[in-house]
C-alpha cells in the first residue's frame, strides 16, 4: 500500500513530530517500502489464535501499599529545563 | 607490568590481585590508558568514568589491604552501555535528546555490579536509543570494528562489544532487543548473552520497547559471561516485570557435561540468505558438537519468516509509546524560541531525535493508529504467539537450538545506513528469541571474508540459561576461538 506525503503528515502529528519537506517525502517512500513488505502477515490464519501478552507466566504483580523514601522535587528538577520554584516551567498552554 | 593486565579474564585478574602482582588501582590505570591509547581509532566510549573507575578500585584496594576477601568481581573493569542508568554521570542513549542529561538515580544492574567490587571506566556508544544494527545511528560518533576499522562493531550495543574486544574493559553491559547483544558479539569475536526476558531487572534502563529489551553483558568468554549473570540476575522489586523466582548458580554449574544433550539445527537460518564463510564455520561447530556427545537434529520452523515483520511491527510500537515520554518538560532537551507547548512538543522532538529514531516513531504510530491497529499492531501479536508456540513446540523433543548469529560478518561502515530494510535484515537470526522470551547466546565459532569473526549462536527453553552457558562452555573449551584477540590488544 503507498503512503502518501499527507498520510505521512497525519502520522507525525500523532507523534508531536515537526517534519522537513524532505523528511515527509524520504518516510513516505521508506515507510511505504516497509509497510509492503510487512503486509505477508495477512497470510497467516491467526483466527484461533489469541495475541501474544508476556514471555513469562507473570500475573498481576502486587506490592504493600507503604511508604517509601522518594528522589525529592529538588533532585527531580535538577534535570529540568527550565523551572520555578518547586515547578517544571513551560511554556504558555492556550491563548 | 600495566600492558600484561590487559586481554585478562576475571580469574586471572583476581589472580593477580589475590597475588599482589597488581593493585587493582593498578588495572584501573592500565585500562584507562588502554582507552587513552586505542580510542581514537575504535571510539568506542561517549564517556570514561575515569574518577569513578579509581574510587571503586581504591576501594578494592582497601579491602584487600584490610584482608576482606575478594567480591566476583573485585577490581575488574566494566564499561556500561550508554542506556543505562549510572548515578550522577551522564546517560544519554547516543541522542541529542538526552545530551546533557545525568540520572538522579541508578540502574538495579550497576548498583549490583558495583557492590559486587567491579570498576566501571565508562559509559559507551550505541545506536540512539538502542535502534540499529551498526551502531553507526549514534549521534555523536561511529564505533570501529577492533578487528577491522573500516567495519561496523554492530549494534546496537556496539560501543561495549568494541570496547570488551579491543581490551578496554572485561566485562560490558548491553541491552538486546532483537539481537543487539548477540549480533555486536558476533562482529567482534567475543562472548555476548540475552538472557531469559525478566531474569535481570530492567530499572533503570531507558526503554525501547517493554515486551522485548532484555539487559544482558558481553566477555571474552563465557564463564565471566556467567559469573556477570549471577551478579546482576535475580528478582527486583522496582521492576515489576522481573521474574520473581530465585535462579541458580551458573557459573558454578558450567562443567555440567553436554554428552547426550539434544540440539536442533533450523534448517531456514542455515540455508538461503546466509553467506557460505558463516554457514561453513556453524556446520564446523555442529561437528564439534557432535564430537563432544550432542545429539545433533535438523529442524523446520517455516513460521521464522514472519519474525522480522512481526518484529518490527512490536518494538516500534512499544518504542512509539516509551519515547513519548520525551516532551521537552522534565528533562533533556527543549527547543529554543517556541511560542506555546504544542509547537515546544513538535520542535523539541524534531530537534532531538535523530532519523532512526524518527522512522521507527512514525512506523509505530502508524500502526497504532486508528483503522491500522488490528491489521498491524494485534496480528503481530498474534504471529507472535505462534512463533513463541513453535519453540515451545521444539523444545518438548530438544534440549538447544542451534544457528549462525548473523547472516554475514561485520559490514562495510556506511554500506547499509541508506538502506533501513537491508539493515534490518541483519538480525533476521536474533530476533525470535526476543518475540518468545527465551534466553541465547553468540559465541566465536571461526573466521570468515577479510579474517573476520564468525559467532555461532544457541537458543534454549525460557528459564534454562544455564543449559545454554553449559553447552557454550563446552563449546570454549573445545576450541580456540575465544583465545584470538584483536591486534589492538595484543599489540598494547
Amino acid at each position: 500500500m503507498a503512503i502518501t506525503t499527507k498520510d505521512v503528515e497525519h502520522v507525525a502529528k500523532l507523534a508531536r513530530l515537526a517534519l522537513s519537506d524532505d523528511e515527509k517525502e524520504r518516510f513516505a517512500e521508506q515507510l511505504g517500502r516497509i509497510i509492503e513488505s510487512f503486509n505477508e502477515l495477512s497470510s497467516v490464519d491467526t483466527d484461533q489464535i489469541e495475541p501474544f501478552t508476556h514471555a513469562l507466566p507473570l500475573l498481576n504483580v502486587m506490592r504493600e501499599d507503604e511508604l517509601r523514601p522518594l528522589l525529592g522535587s529538588e533532585t527531580l528538577l535538577q534535570g529540568a529545563p527550565d523551572k520555578e520554584g518547586s515547578f517544571f516551567r513551560v511554556p504558555k498552554i492556550g491563548d | 607490568m600495566s600492558k600484561s593486565l590487559l586481554g585478562k579474564t576475571i580469574s586471572e585478574l583476581q589472580n593477580i590481585l589475590e597475588k599482589k602482582e597488581a593493585s587493582a588501582t593498578e588495572i584501573a590505570q592500565a585500562h584507562l590508558k588502554h582507552i587513552e591509547d586505542t580510542e581514537k581509532k575504535i571510539a568506542a566510549f561517549n564517556t570514561i568514568t575515569a574518577d569513578l573507575a579509581l574510587k571503586q578500585a581504591k576501594a578494592t584496594d582497601d579491602k584487600i589491604a584490610k584482608k576482606e576477601p575478594l567480591l566476583p568481581l573485585s577490581g575488574i573493569p566494566l564499561a556500561v552501555k550508554d542506556n543505562i542508568c549510572l548515578d550522577g554521570y551522564p546517560t544519554t542513549c547516543s541522542s541529542k535528546m538526552l545530551e546533557n542529561f545525568s540520572p538522579p538515580y541508578q540502574a538495579t544492574v550497576t548498583q549490583r555490579l558495583s557492590a559486587a567490587g567491579a570498576t566501571i571506566i565508562g559509559k559507551t556508544n550505541l545506536d540512539e536509543f538502542a535502534m540499529g544494527s551498526s551502531t553507526e545511528n549514534s549521534a555523536f560518533k561511529i564505533t570501529r570494528n577492533p578487528w577491522n576499522t573500516e567495519r561496523v562493531p554492530g549494534g546496537s550495543s556496539g560501543g561495549s562489544a568494541a570496547s570488551t574486544a579491543s581490551g578496554t574493559s572485561v566485562i560490558s553491559l548491553g541491552s538486546d532487543t532483537g539481537g543487539s547483544i548477540r549480533q555486536p558479539a558476533s562482529f567482534c569475536g567475543i562472548v555476548g548473552m540475552k538472557p531469559t526476558y525478566g531474569t535481570v531487572s530492567r530499572f533503570g534502563l531507558v526503554a525501547f520497547s517493554s515486551s522485548l529489551d532484555q539487559i544482558g553483558s558481553f566477555a571474552r568468554s563465557v564463564k565471566d559471561v556467567a559469573i556477570t549473570l549471577d551478579v546482576m540476575g535475580g528478582h527486583d522489586p522496582l521492576d515489576a516485570t522481573s521474574y520473581n523466582q530465585k535462579l541458580p548458580g551458573f557459573a558454578s554449574e558450567l562443567e555440567k557435561p553436554i554428552k547426550g544433550l539434544r540440539i536442533g539445527l533450523i534448517k531456514e537460518l542455515i540455508g538461503v540468505g546466509i553467506d557460505d564463510d558463516v554457514r561453513d564455520a556453524v556446520l564446523k561447530a555442529v561437528e564439534t558438537y557432535k564430537a563432544l556427545g550432542a545429539q545433533i537434529k535438523e529442524i523446520s520452523m517455516p513460521n521464522l519468516r514472519h519474525a522480522l515483520p512481526v518484529y518490527y511491527l512490536i518494538c516500534t510500537a512499544d518504542a512509539s509509546t516509551n519515547l513519548a515520554r520525551f516532551d521537552g518538560v522534565r528533562y533533556g532537551h527543549r527547543a529554543a524560541g517556541v511560542e506555546d507547548l504544542l509547537s515546544m512538543y513538535f520542535k523539541t522532538r524534531q530537534e532531538g531525535f535523530g532519523p532512526e529514531v524518527k522512522r521507527r516513531i512514525m512506523l509505530g504510530t502508524y500502526a497504532l493508529s486508528s483503522g491500522y491497529y488490528d491489521a498491524y499492531y494485534k496480528k503481530a501479536q498474534k504471529v507472535r504467539r505462534i512463533i513463541k508456540n513453535d519453540f515451545d513446540e521444539q523444545f518438548k523433543e530438544l534440549d538447544l537450538l542451534l544457528t549462525p548469529t548473523s547472516p554475514s560478518v561485520a559490514f562495510a561502515v556506511g554500506s547499509k545506513t541508506e538502506d533501513p530494510l537491508s539493515m534490518y535484515l541483519s538480525d533476521i537470526a536474533t530476533i525470535p528469541a526476543n518475540l518468545a522470551g527465551i534466553p541465547g547466546i553468540s559465541i566465536p565459532c571461526g573466521r570468515g571474508k577479510d579474517n573476520l569473526p564468525i559467532g555461532l549462536q544457541l537458543l534454549g527453553p525460557a528459564l534454562k540459561d544455564a543449559v545454554v552457558l553449559q553447552a557454550a562452555y563446552a563449546f570454549e573449551q573445545a576450541t580456540e576461538f575465544h583465545k584470538q584477540l584483536a591486534e589492538v590488544v595484543t599489540h598494547a
